[in-house]
């Protein structure tokens, strides 16, 4: 390839990047935006909370509590080397209220609920259902899109709280119960070095990633090309670009928050 | 009732429909005809707005379809029924939802009265009974004539059909083509008709209208096109494989094509 036609390239493809940006970006305002405007879509909000919120409880559940445990192997060992396992209850905490859990919970509903919105309104968009919905005169992104997204919003965040208390309840079970850390210390020394602006950021950090996995995962899915291999390319390509967008935002949320 | 004006759309770079005009009378039923790939569904999807056109003008009685603001669309739309390829049942809702769909969304009625007109709608396409089905239980005609009572529970002014009978057996599609005249014989529905079926069309159409690669060859009644001299037609209706209209796409010669590479 001539340098020529290789600078070409590189531009051209900027210019799509940018474009396909500028395009999620308006996307992501017009599904806000309707979703928070009249008539409300109570029952689909519903459906969608149940189906990204409820149904990946128990995966959430289930990574909450070995994360915890291996937290707490791990922390009582190097912790142990300083004479210091008293504070593995606030070490364990930490980590999971202001990463893990919000980092872990979003990687998670991807995986069990990103994927498959991906694949659902790729299939409604090969199979005219989206077209239907529009000739039928009612709006597909605040049908389809708009109640995804906010639920999405309002699911990461609980799921993540209920992540944080396995989280502790794991590494309790591997600190106090297995290995002897004793409990007043254990949860004690957690209330004092838990802050307010820890379960803060964490807080944010859920909400953001809810919002993140929905967004990339629906936009992905109602632009995927309309055939059988560019709705199986569309789903693989949510779940990775929205993955490592989770893991990129993190970082720069926790240098905002710090 | 609706007139297409020289209407061009490109797919990247690719013509699908080059300076279509046609008009589609008020109360009778159109059949466009056209073999797979002539631009049949584009101009089904620029008539009703579902795309914009490259360029050219569609009215819609007094409006412009290509000038419309949604919500005006909108307004247009809850006067028309499209019946799509695939049915385009929404998989999650049964039956009974989808057809009570339209209807929920833009009327505010009382469950009794849902359920009756449904049962009207399923009855008229024979298939009363089936309510609790999901469409993943149902064949492809039950699937199409499903979608049919879809499209028509709002009753529609206009019905387009995108075609209705292809890859249906041979009663189902008969069952269909008797569907489209009666309703157009009893409510006066104007009814636009995408097929590639001949018998079909020339059973039930008022006029026809033939594509070739995105350009208009032929319009009139049955009658003018049985007996046109234009050898595309001819082909086109007697189905012969050679002809003007080539099978093979490429231009180039096949030995040439295998023995240079
Ligand atoms: N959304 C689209 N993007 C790109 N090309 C398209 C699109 N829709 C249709 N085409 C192309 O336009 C031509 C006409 O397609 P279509 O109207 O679906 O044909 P028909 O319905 O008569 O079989 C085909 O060559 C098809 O590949
Ligand atoms: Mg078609």
């Amino acid at each position: 390839m001539s340098l020529e036609n290789f600078v070409r390239s590189v531009g051209r493809r900027g210019l799509d990047l940018v474009g396909t940006l500028g395009r999620s970006l308006i996307f992501l305002i017009l599904s806000l935006f309707y979703g928070i405007t009249p008539p409300f879509k109570i029952r689909r909000l519903i459906e969608q909370i149940k189906f990204i919120g409820v149904k990946s409880l128990i995966i959430v559940i289930i990574t909450a509590v070995f994360t915890g445990m291996v937290l707490g192997l791990q922390g009582y060992y190097t912790l142990s080397k300083f004479g210091s396992q008293g504070l593995l209850g606030s070490a364990v905490a930490l980590s999971i209220i202001r990463e893990l859990g919000p980092v872990l919970t979003a990687l998670m509903v991807t995986g069990r609920a990103g994927s498959s919105i991906t694949a659902e309104i790729g299939i409604m968009q090969m199979t005219e259902q989206i077209k239907a919905l529009d000739m039928m005169a009612v709006n597909p992104v605040k049908y389809v899109v708009s109640p995804k997204i906010l639920a999405g919003i309002i699911s990461l965040p609980i799921l993540t709280a209920i992540f944080d208390l396995v989280g502790i309840g794991g590494g309790y079970l591997v600190g106090v119960k297995m290995l002897g850390v004793s409990e007043g210390a254990y949860f004690g020394e957690m209330v004092h070095a838990v802050e307010w602006v820890d379960v803060y950021g964490g807080f944010v950090k859920s909400i953001a990633f809810g919002l993140i996995v929905s967004w990339i995962c629906c936009f992905i899915g109602y632009f995927a090309r309309p055939t059988t291999e560019g709705v199986a390319e569309a789903t693989t390509n949510a779940v990775v670009i929205s993955s490592v967008s989770i893991l990129v935002m993190d970082y720069v949320l926790t240098s905002l928050l710090l | 009732m609706i007139t297409v004006e020289n209407v061009i759309k490109t797919y990247d770079g690719l013509k699908a429909l080059d300076d279509v005009s046609a008009r589609f009378e008020r109360g009778k039923i159109t059949v466009i005809l056209g073999g797979s790939g002539s631009g049949k569904t584009t101009l089904l999807r620029q008539i009703t707005g579902l795309e914009m056109p490259t360029s050219g003008r569609i009215l819609f009685g007094e409006s412009d379809v290509t000038q419309l603001r949604k919500k005006e669309l909108f307004e247009l739309r809850k006067k028309m029924g499209m019946l799509f390829q695939g049915g385009a049942l929404f998989n999650s809702l049964s039956v009974y939802e989808n057809i009570a769909f339209p209807l929920r969304e833009h009327a505010k009625l009382a469950e009794a009265t849902i359920r009756t007109m449904v049962k009207m709608k399923l009855e008229l396409v024979g298939l009363r009974g089936m309510e609790k089905l999901m469409p993943s239980q149902l064949s492809g005609g039950m699937m199409k004539r499903v979608a049919l009572a879809r499209s028509l529970i709002m009753d529609p002014q206009v019905v387009f059909y995108d075609e209705p009978t292809s890859g249906l057996d041979p009663i189902s599609a008969g069952v269909i083509d008797k569907l489209i005249k009666d309703l157009n014989a009893t409510l006066g529905v104007t009814s636009v008709v995408v097929s590639h079926d001949i018998v079909s069309a020339f059973n039930i159409a008022h006029k026809i209208i033939i594509l070739y690669f995105g350009k208009k060859i032929a319009e009139g009644t049955v009658e003018d096109i049985k007996s046109t001299e234009d050898e595309r037609v001819i082909q086109f209706i007697e189905g012969r494989p050679e002809g003007p209209i080539p099978f093979s796409r490429s231009d180039k010669d096949f030995f040439e094509d295998i023995l240079i590479s």
